[in-house]
């Protein structure tokens, strides 16, 4: 990436500049944040991309549409499911189908167990970013309940590749019930010990209460989407907003806060964990009886013109745009992706705080780079 | 407002646009000169208000090259396209919306990197992912390098 | 060779059993001063002492370090629902040796900017600072290498020098990251030397000396922290605080552990002198808990309550030696579960709550304990 010609400034003191990555501890991924300091103060972030960019796009010029969804399983991996799912959904939009109900309920759980994973691993992290190393081993020690559950029915832990156009791959798994109750009641009991952990912890109230604050304004302007937008009062839930699948049917609250610090940001996570909880709850006993997918065509060709979808990812809203000639592969594929949009406000809000608060600000906006290059 | 109602009220902004109902959202084609003003007149009246940004999209089209927006309203959540085509494809120039979307920076710089359209006006101007020496791999006519041999 | 065998001779012939050395080391050491005298002349037996002295600390530092270092993997990895070190030997009690004997292998790299003669002397502050105060501290009754008049006084002034050691590391690396972790570190230490000065002062103010011994024996119908109830246990909490804060542990690690400024002032160093800083930060650790053992919780002293008792005689049973070790390896206990339970503190608010709150905390404790002491309010 061009280098950015030196001029940070005109302060004659010296600027000290720090190199952040692109290795970082806990699970970011490869972004390179250089960052131009003055004593303790940030005056500059500048991320450089580009790591881990692998032409996603391009690729999928030239690839059938099943075979764009186990591409899209790598953008964001901690949310595998969803990104299959908006493909799909957009082909299946773009084709007219309907979707048995027993699909939709199915791709409901799975989203929602998916962003339970996802939210833990981000506690998880976030909680070993600040230095409490300890909440590392207990949110992943849950997080592999749910990862065990999406092997058995999928075959995969964390790169699901379980929708397909028209449905699922494979029908659920016959313990599946079983196995997602048995988890709803543990996780249940173990999520007041998370409180107690972080968010009842002096220290931690230090490090992130008043940390980064985003306005409601700023987030609307700088598309910032998902529990970090939330947590800034940006009503921004697709699942709300644009239901799809079987989020018309279940009863969830959307978690908005209006402060927009760091502290609410995790907390709107931390809640948004308890809201999924609750629609699967609502779908888990009535799982309805049905086919897993719709007889398709063997070659997948969608009609002239111009598709897009959006789910609701962990991180915040995913969209795709498909531009189709009307061959079996598409013309042009753009997709929204979620952390792309959230990077844009790192610079703004890191400016004049401390450099451990940038740590603390950019755990809290919870990024997966691969999203950001795809 | 409706569907009906947003069309009307889009063409009536300025004469030049073209207004047509695509499978899924209005969509407005708009010559390259007049996207900042249309921009802004979407932003900021009081019928419209769209003040989020979806993405930024560059396409290539073969012949041209374009970009699509997608805005959206939140209050009324209604959402329409805006589509802009060149057919220079030495020295694409759009306007750039980031002052008035701060979202844009970034997806204009993605187009800028992959694409090679440039946006007037925009603060920092630079390729986001690859390196200056490297062509503009979503275009159509990009021949890849032959690092990679299959 | 004959001395040697001369004392052994003259320590046999006595006729006291051989257990009873761990209640009352000084007749063992008394033994060997005088078989020594007998060997030798005055001149030679003190240099021959101190040469046994040294040697003993040497192997005491050694294997406490070791075992703190193997300890705290133990003590995380339970804190973290896993079981840590359980290959390298029975229990994995070996695996600090094994990494000693790979740091050992390591390669020194020496850094071609750096000032080579402070670059190689920083460690060696460090370690020399803790043999001094190690050697001040009572490990039993007549295990007590310089029973200083001035004992605390002494240990506060010379654990003080430790800073030196690491502003040397960061400033003679010639790098960013050492540099801004040495001058992190170094405020941090120094704020804190305050605070744990001003609580051992109550203390001493409880005692009515400063000398270890007298302290000690002070606390023979009960320690301090009973017998001084609240101001002794605020103070007893600002030292646990204050100290975790000097030795870089705990929620205060900010200086070393930050995962932006790698390692703080000792990136640089590699292999064995990297060894030296790791093993020192043990070592202060293990300091500052016998120090709060000491002034705090009675030391060697069994747990008594009031004066000649039952309960007393029964606690008498178990050595002295026991108890002290005891007490400090369960107040590093709670110091280390300090680090693996919470989060870091910034380094501003570290310094504030030093400046803001602690001190003056201190400075009116100190005063209530002067008040209690006059009134003799105390047990």
């Amino acid at each position: 990436m061009e280098e950015k010609v030196k001029d940070i400034g005109t302060d004659e003191q010296q600027e000290y500049i720090i190199n952040i990555g692109p290795q970082h501890p806990s699970t970011h991924g490869v972004m390179r944040l250089v960052v131009s300091l003055k004593g303790e103060t940030v005056k500059n972030v500048e991320p450089h991309l580009g790591y881990i960019h692998r032409g996603i796009e391009k690729m999928c010029e030239s690839l059938t549409y099943p075979q764009i969804i186990h591409l899209t399983d790598r953008m964001d991996y901690l949310a595998a499911h969803m990104n299959n799912e908006v493909v799909c959904l957009a082909v299946e939009k773009a084709l007219e189908i309907e979707i048995p109900d027993r699909v939709k309920v199915i791709r409901t759980l799975m989203s929602e167990l998916t962003r339970i994973q996802s939210h833990e691993l981000f506690w998880a992290s976030y909680g070993m970013d600040l230095g409490g190393q300890t909440c590392y081993f207990y949110g992943l020690r849950d997080r592999e309940m749910v990862l065990d559950i999406f092997e058995e029915t999928t075959g995969g832990r964390m790169i699901v590749s379980y929708n397909c156009p028209g449905g699922v791959m494979y029908d659920l798994h016959p313990n599946f019930q079983k196995r997602v109750k048995e988890f709803l009641k543990h996780f249940r009991k173990v999520l007041p010990e998370y409180d107690d952990i972080l968010t009842n912890n002096v220290i931690f109230h230090e490090r992130t209460v008043g940390i980064g604050p985003l306005s409601l304004k700023d987030a609307i302007s700088y598309g910032i989407t998902g529990p970090s937008g939330r947590a800034s009062g940006f009503s921004c839930d697709v699942r709300k907003h644009e239901p799809y699948s079987a989020y018309d049917r279940v009863n969830f609250n959307e978690v908005l806060y209006t402060e927009g610090d760091a502290f609410h940001r995790y907390l709107a996570r931390v809640e948004e964990m308890r809201e999924s909880m609750n629609i699967i709850d609502q779908l888990i006993d009535n799982i309805p009886e049905g086919p897993y997918a719709v007889k398709m065509k063997p070659v997948i060709k969608l009609p002239e013109g111009e598709y897009y979808q959006r789910v609701e990812t962990p991180r915040g809203e995913l969209g795709v745009f498909i531009i189709s000639d009307g061959n079996k592969t598409p013309y042009r594929v753009h997709f929204r992706t979620p952390n792309f949009a959230n990077l844009s406000v790192l610079n703004h809000l890191v400016k004049g705080f401390k450099i451990a608060d940038l740590i603390s600000i950019f755990g809290s906006f919870d990024y997966v780079i691969p999203d950001i290059d795809r | 407002m409706d569907k009906i109602q947003l069309a009307e009220f889009i063409k009536s902004l300025d004469s030049d646009l073209e207004v047509k109902e695509g499978k899924q959202y209005t969509e407005v084609t708009v010559p390259p000169s007049k996207i900042h003003s249309l921009a802004s007149q979407l932003r900021e009246k009081e019928e419209a208000l769209f003040d989020f940004l979806d993405c930024i999209t560059g396409v290539d089209y073969g012949h041209d090259l374009g970009v699509i927006y997608h805005l959206r309203s939140t209050k009324y959540q209604h959402m329409v396209v805006i589509k802009s085509r060149t057919t220079d494809r030495e020295n694409p120039l759009f306007d750039s919306v980031s002052d008035i979307w701060e979202t844009a920076n970034l997806h204009e710089r993605e187009a800028f990197d992959l694409l090679g359209i440039k946006f007037a006006n925009h603060p920092d101007l630079r390729r986001l992912f690859l390196n200056s020496s490297w062509g503009f791999p979503l275009r159509k006519d990009y021949v890849d390098n032959d690092m990679i041999t299959w | 060779m004959l001395t040697s065998f001369g004392i052994i001779n003259y320590l046999s012939a006595q006729s006291v059993p051989w257990w009873k050395v761990f209640y009352d080391f000084t007749s063992l050491t008394k033994n060997i001063d005088a078989g020594l005298h007998n060997a030798m002349s005055p001149f030679w037996t003190i240099m021959t002492e101190m040469v046994i002295i040294g040697v003993l600390f040497l192997l005491f530092y050694a294997v406490v370090g070791l075992f703190l270092v193997y300890a705290e993997r133990k003590v995380c990895a339970f804190i973290q629902n896993r079981l840590g070190p359980n290959r390298v030997g029975p229990f994995g009690i070996f695996q600090t040796v094994a990494d000693l004997i790979k740091l050992l292998f390591k390669e020194l790299i020496p850094i071609k900017n750096a000032d080579h003669f402070l670059f190689n002397l920083a460690p060696y502050f460090v370690i020399i600072v803790n043999f001094m105060v190690l050697a001040a501290i009572p490990y039993a009754l007549g295990l007590h290498a310089i029973d200083l008049n001035i004992g605390i006084f002494y240990v506060i002034a010379v654990s003080s020098m430790s800073v030196i050691g690491v502003l040397l590391a960061g400033w003679s690396s010639n790098s960013k990251y050492s540099l801004l972790g040495a001058m992190r570190s170094g405020a941090q230490i120094v704020s804190y030397e305050l605070s744990v000065g001003l609580a051992l002062a109550t203390v001493v103010i409880l005692a009515g000396s400063m000398q270890l011994s007298v302290i000690i024996e002070a606390q023979r119908t009960g320690w301090f922290i009973f017998k001084g109830h609240i101001p002794a246990v605020i103070a007893f909490v600002i030292y646990i605080i204050a100290g975790t804060a000097e030795t870089n542990r705990g929620p205060f690690d900010l200086a070393e552990a930050e995962s932006e400024l790698t390692a703080g002032y000792h990136t640089e160093y590699s292999g064995i002198k990297f060894a030296f800083f790791y093993l020192a930060e043990f070592i202060n650790m293990f300091i500052v808990a016998s120090i709060a053992a000491t002034v705090f919780f009675g030391g060697w002293m069994p747990l008594h309550f009031g004066a000649d008792n039952g309960f007393n005689r029964i606690m008498d049973f178990i050595p002295p030696v026991i108890w002290f070790f005891a007490k400090t390896f369960f107040l590093i206990w709670v110091i280390m579960l300090f680090k693996w339970t919470f989060p870091r503190l910034r380094i501003d608010q570290l310094l504030t709550l030093e400046w803001k709150y602690l001190l003056p905390i201190n400075i009116v404790n100190l005063l209530i304990m002067a008040f209690i002491v006059l009134m003799g309010w105390h047990f």
